[in-house]
């Protein structure tokens, strides 16, 4: 399958690659001025990059609020006179955080984190990015639709971000956003105007991801380079496949959620209501006959797929980064591509053991243990798949492969509680305590983060030009996964003491109140894991502009296409013809070569794979 | 002041890390790349093993320091929960072992298979034989865990014993409401519109209904009887909420419109746990597990667990719910019988009235 018809016509200049390119190819395009390069550009590489710095924007913002309200778990009895000169009254009353405030971080940090930074910022870069580079395209299908998908994500940052500020504080019933809770502006503060843009900034985001998943799947289906047949695909492209299909078969059910949640809240429906008795202003309310499990069903019908949509990136960069630094094929490569599809497949089939307790029925409970755990299998496969990738390799620990194997680690460790929590009869006790906190902060939060290292770390030579800092990564790496496990390791125990999660504080429980040194603990450490993240932002930026400069075409000794563009790509990728592609992507160590890039045809004594 | 030391010195420490990164990456280029990217392989590699022992122990200290402070450090209160129990520690057992295993490999194999001049690596593609293996292996270890997860499931969830005490328990924002059969066994009807707190109805209870006569409603602490089998139905006044019984193992949602349950069987009395954790600030806690609002922290209720006697002696202290709705109904505030039937009339028929005008 061929996109020569699709190819830009500023590019169609028939010189043939060279090996040695240098940056003046960048001129060879069409005239661009600032706006057209920087603000609304249509190359899929600058929009991975607004991707990006977004979405780190959103990661240290998120992860801010994390230290503000780790403080008030772990220091309940320290006055911080300087943060409420800082933040004002609202957030903080005689030096220490209020409760409101506490709720308005807890579900922000919450809803940034799950959908601004680690599904746009993590897919909306790497999709962006490796799609068009790793397929041989010119861009994606529409690089217009995929310009909007950023501008659709935007405006949503800027009306989440606008919601902090108003008079009744941002919304502050958890980022699932159960009604009646959120659908009752008397029941909190923050169901009030602040839930109100938090539902106009999802729907935005809904927009936002279905714009840039159509155009992801139809770029990987129709948009592939001669001979790059679905089987001889990267994994990072399966993977991000897979993702696209996810969110558009997902997120729309989500938007119908919110928009009868909308209609609940404003119109006077009864969609999610029913039997409610509003204390604070003494009324009965008239709405009969609603059930606020239904919203529950549509939330979770996304939010589960979406634990996917935020791992599956991760899952397809990881093998790609560890095949290529264990100069080694990826072991089982349609086993890897089986698993991601029974992933994707099941992801759809176990929402419901997010609701084992809100009164579901004990026999539909029952369905969705046995298909929960059947997701096992398949994270079983890849784990047993990337360790048998890494026997016999010849391991280079760059930073993005530290980060890999991190990811591994992380996934191994917190796959492994989604069995505990999977099985309702183990959920019944541990539901919504911190063994949920931990589960999830391991396997889809830091698990994912890592990814996004990882993928940073390994394709910042191909965005930028230029190199990241190596010591600095290594810094970053170490003290992230120790740090990551000494905050969300001792979760786990907490868990198993029945500590609930979301409690602004312990202190007057007899069961939860003897971790106050471990809160302590726990909240240090965070603090020092985020500032090490700041490391990483300072090196990401300094690097952008005075990182070392990549002076070879394929600095990790890369199979994959995108290594065989010019080092500093121009708008359309390739100058000349796009490669043609003769082999699958992990021809590493094979007959005594080092490697083997997918453009290279195959040598008439040579083993097909 | 500190806190402007304490930036001072992070922001220092900052431009250190920063100023040494910056230095080592200029002395790799002079050393040449190749080289310093070899010495810094064989330091990561070496951290590898550092990491997987130092991580091993790490568990073993933080398991040691923590455990007794879970539950799994005693038995559950509940005969239900000695499963839930049971079924920890299976799945304990099983993801332990993946878990020491795949971590030790996977650090292992990275120290092991670190990028050496000797070692050229091998080419191997696939094997259907091992994916077969790790594919039958998680299958049936799942399988048992499901078997074993769902018969306990089943046992639990199932419908609560014939005699089972009957006991409602409703959520609001911020607390927990209890209500008795009382004599009749038997809840009178009750309308989320009737609810009214300033006339001591706070359930909704219609007084139309005569079973509502003997209902006893109280707040904040539910009392129950040890080894007698308890059916909490579990309402919601407002918002969702949780029925979080942490020494029972048990849980369940209390959803406005669509009442719920959940039944347990308690094993120790509230005295028998103060002296068996010999802490005598024990109290089993109902806590809300289900964010429902700002003061969700502080939605707690508690459970006295007695005997018997000691039940029935309490019970017999409570007045119907009744009788603060319509004190003068009370047959302790009663002088004469006279007024007393003048009231009646005149009450009920007041509350029919007003049934009426609110549906």
């Amino acid at each position: 399958m061929s996109n020569e018809a699709s190819m830009h016509a500023d590019t169609s200049i028939s010189v043939p690659v060279e090996v040695h390119h240098h940056e003046e190819h960048v001129h060879h395009h069409h005239h661009e001025s600032f706006i057209t390069k920087y603000v609304f550009s249509q190359d899929h590489k600058m929009i991975a990059k607004q991707f990006v710095i977004t979405g780190m924007v959103w990661g240290v913002l998120g992860g801010l609020m994390s230290v503000i309200f780790r403080l008030q778990l772990g220091y309940p009895d320290t006055s911080f006179p300087f943060l409420q000169d800082l933040l004002g009254k609202w957030w903080f009353e005689n030096g220490h955080l209020t409760a409101q405030a506490y709720y308005a971080l807890v579900t922000t940090h919450g809803t940034v984190l799950v959908f601004f930074v680690l599904t746009a910022g993590l897919s909306g870069t790497f999709a962006n990015l490796l799609i068009p580079l790793q397929v041989g395209a010119r861009d994606m299908a529409s690089p217009f639709l995929n310009m909007l998908s950023y501008w659709f994500f935007f405006l949503a940052s800027v009306i989440m971000l606008s919601s902090i500020f108003v008079s009744t504080g941002p919304f502050s019933g958890g980022w699932t956003a159960y009604p009646p809770l959120s659908a009752l502006h008397d029941a909190s503060p923050g169901s009030q105007h602040g839930m109100d843009l938090w539902l106009i900034a999802m729907a935005v985001f809904v927009v936002s991801s279905l714009l840039g998943g159509l155009n992801y799947i139809v770029t990987i289906l129709n948009m592939r380079t001669k001979g790059m047949s679905m089987t001889r695909l990267p994994l990072t492209i399966w993977a991000l496949f897979f993702t696209a299909v996810l969110g558009v078969l997902s997120f729309p059910v989500l938007l119908s959620g919110f928009i009868l949640l909308i209609f609940d809240r404003n119109f006077g429906t009864s969609f999610y209501l029913s039997d409610i008795y509003v204390a604070t202003t003494n009324t009965a309310l008239p709405n009969e006959g609603g059930n606020a499990i239904l919203f529950q069903h549509l939330f979770w019908f996304l939010g589960h797929p979406e634990v996917y949509i935020i791992l599956l990136p991760a899952l397809g960069m990881v093998s790609e980064i560890i095949s290529t630094n264990a100069r080694k094929p990826i072991f089982g490569y349609m086993a890897m591509v089986a698993s991601l599809f029974a992933i994707a497949i099941l992801s759809f089939l176990v929402w419901a053991h997010h609701m084992f307790v809100s009164g579901l029925n004990p026999f539909l409970g029952s369905i969705f243990v046995l298909l929960t755990l059947l997701i096992a299998v398949p994270s079983a496969i890849k784990v047993f798949n990337w360790l048998t990738t890494l026997w016999r390799g010849n391991i280079r620990f760059t930073p993005a492969m530290l980060f890999a194997i991190g990811f591994v680690s992380l996934f191994i460790s917190g796959g492994l509680t989604g069995i505990w929590l999977g099985n309702s009869a183990l959920d019944i006790h541990l539901h919504d305590t911190y063994f949920v906190i931990a589960h999830f902060h391991i396997v889809m939060g830091v698990a994912s983060m890592f990814g996004m290292f990882a993928g940073i770390y390994h394709w910042f030579p191909k965005m930028f030009g230029r190199y990241l800092n190596n010591t600095l990564g290594y810094i970053h790496f170490w003290i992230t996964i120790i740090g990551a496990y000494l905050i969300f390791w001792p979760m786990h125990y907490e868990g198993l003491a029945g500590m609930p999660r979301r409690y602004y504080d312990y202190s007057t429980w007899v069961s939860f109140n003897q971790f106050g040194d471990l809160n302590r603990f726990i909240s240090t450490v965070a603090m020092i894991v985020f500032a090490v993240q700041l490391l990483f932002i300072c090196n990401f930026f300094y690097s952008v502009f005075k990182g070392r400069k990549v002076t070879t075409q394929n600095p990790w000794g890369s199979n994959t296409l995108e290594w065989t563009t010019p080092i500093r790509p121009g708008h359309g990728n390739w100058v000349g013809e796009i490669p043609e592609v003769h082999r699958w992507p992990y021809d590493y160590g094979k007959d005594g070569r080092e490697f083997i890039p997918q453009n290279v045809p195959v040598g008439s004594d040579e083993s097909v794979h | 002041m500190s806190m402007f030391f304490t930036i001072a010195v992070i922001v220092l420490v900052f431009l250190i890390i920063f100023q040494i990164a910056k230095a080592s990456e200029y002395v790799s280029v002079i050393k040449g790349e190749e080289k310093s990217r070899k010495e810094q392989n064989k330091v990561n590699g070496f951290l590898m093993i550092a990491f997987l022992i130092a991580g091993l122990i790490g568990v073993y200290l933080c398991n040691k320091a923590l455990y007794p402070e879970t539950l799994l450090a005693h038995d559950s209160a509940s005969v239900q929960g000695e499963k839930v129990d049971q079924m920890l520690w299976l799945t304990i057992a099983i993801t332990g072992t993946v878990f020491f295993i795949t971590q030790i490999v996977l650090f292992w194999f990275n120290f092991k298979y670190q990028e050496s001049d000797k070692r050229k690596s091998y080419y191997f593609t696939h094997n259907n034989k091992l994916e077969l293996l790790w594919t039958a292996v998680p299958a049936i270890a799942m399988t048992a865990l499901v078997v074993f997860g769902l018969k306990n499931w089943y046992s639990f969830t199932g419908p609560a014993p014939e005699n089972a005490m009957q006991i409602e328990i409703t959520g609001k924002q911020f607390g927990w409401i209890f209500r008795y059969p009382g004599a009749d066994q038997t809840f009178g009807k009750k309308y989320y519109k009737l609810i009214d707190d300033a006339s001591s109805n706070s359930l909704g209870q219609d007084w139309t209904d005569s079973k509502n006569f003997d209902d006893v409603v109280t707040q904040a602490t539910m009392y129950c009887v040890v080894n007698k089998p308890v059916n909490l139905r579990i309402f919601s006044r407002d918002v969702i909420h949780d029925v979080g019984l942490s020494e029972f193992r048990l849980k369940q949602d209390a959803v406005p419109g669509t009442p719920t349950s959940l039944w347990f069987t308690p094993k120790y009395t509230t005295k028998e746990m103060k002296d068996k954790l010999s802490n005598p600030d024990f109290d089993y806690e109902i806590s809300c597990d289900q964010m429902c609002g700002n003061g969700h922290y502080s939605m707690k209720g508690i459970i006295k667990v007695v005997s018997q006697e000691e039940f029935d002696v309490w019970m017999a202290q409570q007045k119907p719910n009744y009788y603060a709705a319509f004190p003068d109904k009370d047959p302790s505030n009663q002088k004469s019988p006279m007024t007393a039937d003048s009231t009646k009339t005149t009450a009920s028929a007041a509350t029919k009235d007003s049934v009426k005008s609110k549906m």
